[in-house]
């Protein structure tokens, strides 16, 4: 008889952590039910996209269904001094943060999965749509998941080999319809947690709030300038304002106005036409190479520059110090320093790395 | 642990004890049988009143008290809410008493109906000092008391940190300035002798399930004489301080744990002690930064409880749980966001400490080999929770 290897599910309490756990179960591994506990602005805590005491009693109930032991892991010191900090400090430097990066580097596939070995568990499951194909030399290759819509693999694009051959990711080889009715055969609750992109620690407050609260810096007014350095008017804090942005500028013109730049230095937003608009090359730093190694050489693949987009060509050329230069074939409108750049080799996630610019 | 196959280690006795099979077997017949109405005047209401006064005779010998002086009640917690508002409000009424003195040690079920009383109802809550074991000084409830102390409360053995207090010495006290005094004795009655003639105790809360018997059932002894007035009210059962139908089968367990405890005292604790006593010494050995929480000597004699320094007490139980035993701590909390214990803040430790307690109660299903077995995993998961912390 094969023994499985326990397996600790994060679980959040909606439809697709509850049915990877269920899954588990129904293949006979040992299963416990872990979940984090966020950091949340006192007062805010019932509110908190990812943790509610809502969504926690509703993972506890999942778990008590399926007959699994359940733990809720504090983590609200750590999200703070990690990912709520990274977010400050990216706006004051003039990034657009993506938190949940940090988050699932430190926080989910850190503190969590080290929780979960610690309790004893060899991996660490989660309801992410994505796979995971192990190679003869053991090497575990992160694929897209089946389900277009879904796919969450850009998300995973941070994980390393050692987090890789911990993880499991039971629903990538589902459709989410399929996954909805599997919900429903196991008697499992089909709620979906909120798909909104907002983070989890705003509590559907506006960023700019919560900067104003936490980085009021990151909120100082200065110039609007063009490519000449013609001054156009004044900018209510560059954390207001992302690259490609066209609404809300608040100049009046003869052509519609795009935010070009932010001159962190200066404190100056940089704008101009559509023309000016667009680049076709993006630096890259704190890339992750999922295989492990550097790839030798320059190499063509797909890129995503946000979980969104669509899909672009460009050539990758890696380069010292976990960073590459990407050329794309058409030039890219959107490119915000901060954000998560993804590239693919058809299927599979070769890497991905935060825009440097 | 794997599931479906070996359950925990269970080593949380204080949280609550299986029922005793002989309780189960003597309970059992007043669901069915026996399912009288005490109140009613009928045969199947006399034959009930018949086993709840039985029972009640029963606890009051195990109390050293009269019959007429235990009141049944729904648990511990009832109890304790019943003699502080209770009294309290008769007090005030009786003559204008609006000062209560309490340990800052007691279970929440006092420390929580002090605050309402405080919060709500304007009285003034006055906490006595507790030295490093939590112990409070008699010395200090002399020099505290007032002619309007409407009641004194301190919790005879702590149910976090197992120290007992000097019970009979606080009652000396206040007997001797005519202040009522209360003490719950949830923890201590599971173990300890208890008689209220020698404390010199006016009320005394225990509960069922913390020796053996069912969860939802407990009593209050109150002092003939003490003022009170009932908090549930309703029909006069329980000489009009507790209205509600009395809960047959469980008063009768809850006597027959009971009585079972007592006469069973010397020889449980023969088992628990030396298992205890091992138990302290092997982990203040084997685990680095660890210290006895409580009193050394004057402690419950199936109590360990410890703190170890920067080490998330909470994420400790996990481990526990996931290596096979059950276990407690000050600050548990299901949802992840665990505070230190008030109780633990009391007793001077600081947040590096407090955060990391671990609370061990034996009983009688434990054995040498649990405990060991325990002392054998007790230092790994320890320093996991610590290197968890940093990474």
């Amino acid at each position: 008889m094969i023994v499985l290897p326990k397996v600790a599910v994060a679980m959040s309490g909606g439809v697709d952590s509850s049915v990877a756990a269920a899954l588990l179960v129904a293949e006979g591994y040992p299963v416990i039910g872990i979940m984090l506990r966020l950091w949340s602005e006192p007062g805010a805590e019932n509110e908190n996209r990812c943790c509610t005491p809502d969504a926690m009693a509703q993972a506890r109930r999942v778990a008590a269904q399926l007959g699994i032991q359940f733990y809720a892991i504090d983590a609200r010191q750590r999200f703070h001094d990690t990912v709520v900090q990274t977010f400050l400090s990216g706006y004051v430097q003039g990034l657009t943060p993506n938190p949940c990066v940090v988050c699932n580097r430190l926080i989910r596939w850190g503190l969590l999965l080290d929780t979960a070995l610690a309790m004893g568990a060899e991996k660490m499951a989660t309801g992410h749509y994505a796979r995971l194909r192990t190679l003869e030399d053991g090497t575990v290759q992160l694929l897209k998941g089946i389900d277009p819509r879904k796919d969450q693999s850009y998300i995973l694009s941070s994980l390393s080999q050692d987090q890789l051959n911990h993880a499991l990711l039971p629903l990538g080889e589902y459709q989410k319809s399929q996954v909805r009715e599997l919900a429903r055969n196991f008697g499992l609750p089909v709620a979906e947690r909120s798909e909104s992109q907002d983070l989890c620690f705003l509590a559907g407050q506006d960023y700019r709030q919560f900067l104003g609260r936490h980085a009021p810096e990151a909120l100082k007014p200065g110039p609007i300038v063009d490519r000449r350095g013609s001054i156009l008017g004044e900018h209510r804090g560059l954390a207001f304002y992302t690259v490609g942005q066209r609404k809300g500028i608040g100049i009046a013109f003869p052509e519609p106005l795009y935010v070009l730049n932010k001159d962190m230095h200066t404190n100056t937003l940089v704008v101009g036409p559509v023309s000016e608009l667009g680049q076709d090359t993006l630096q890259a730093h704190h890339v992750n190479w999922t295989s492990g190694s550097v790839p030798q050489g320059p190499f063509p693949a797909d890129v995503k520059i946000r979980y969104k987009a669509e899909l672009a060509r460009a050539t990758i050329f890696p380069l010292e110090g976990d960073q590459a230069r990407l050329v794309f074939e058409h030039p890219m409108r959107d490119i915000t320093p901060g954000q998560l750049v993804v590239f693919y080799n058809n299927e599979m996630v070769v890497g991905g790395g935060l825009i440097a610019r | 642990m794997n599931i479906g196959t070996d359950q925990p280690v269970y080593l949380d006795y204080a949280a609550t004890t299986p029922v005793d099979e002989r309780v189960l077997a003597v309970m059992l017949p007043y669901f069915t049988d026996f399912y009288g109405n005490p109140s009613s005047i009928h045969y199947f209401g006399q034959q009930a009143e018949r086993a709840l006064e039985n029972a009640r005779r029963v606890v009051a010998e195990c109390l050293n008290a009269r019959n007429d002086e235990i009141i049944f009640t729904a648990c511990g917690t009832e109890s304790d809410n019943l003699a502080l508002r209770g009294v309290a409000f008769a007090q005030r009424k009786l003559k204008n008493a609006n000062h209560i003195l309490i340990s800052p040690v007691e279970h929440h079920a006092v420390a929580n109906t002090a605050r309402q009383l405080a919060e709500e109802f304007g009285f003034e809550v006055e906490f006595l000092p507790v030295d490093e074991f939590g112990r409070v000084d008699p010395n200090d409830v002399t020099a505290m008391i007032r002619p309007e102390t409407a009641l004194v409360s301190v919790i005879y053995a702590n149910n976090e940190i197992g120290t007992i207090n000097p019970v009979s010495q606080i009652g000396l006290i206040c007997h001797q300035k005519g202040i009522p005094f209360h003490t719950d004795a949830v923890q201590a009655a599971a173990h300890l002798p208890i008689d209220v003639q020698a404390d010199l105790v006016d009320l005394l809360s225990v509960g069922g399930h913390k020796l053996y018997g069912p969860k939802g059932v407990g009593a209050l002894y109150v002092r003939r004489g003490t003022p009170i007035m009932p908090v549930e009210t309703g029909g006069k059962q329980e000489g009009g301080l507790r209205a509600g139908t009395q809960n047959v089968p469980y008063i009768v367990g809850m006597a027959e744990a009971f009585q079972l405890a007592q006469i069973e005292r010397q020889s449980r604790a023969g088992q628990l002690v030396p298992l205890r006593d091992h138990l302290i010494e092997r982990i203040l050995a084997v685990v680095p930064r660890a210290r006895l929480t409580g009193h050394p000597v004057e402690r419950l004699p199936n109590h360990a409880s410890f703190v170890f320094e920067k080490v998330d007490g909470n994420l400790l139980l996990m481990l526990l749980n996931e290596a096979g035993f059950a276990c407690s701590s000050g600050s548990a909390c299901k949802v992840g966001a665990p505070e230190p214990s008030e109780i633990l803040t009391a007793i001077g430790l600081s947040r590096n400490w407090s955060l990391g307690s671990l609370r061990l109660t034996l009983g009688r299903q434990t054995t040498l080999e649990h405990v060991d077995r325990l002392i054998n995993v007790l230092p790994s998961l320890v320093e996991k929770t610590r290197t968890l912390q940093v990474t």
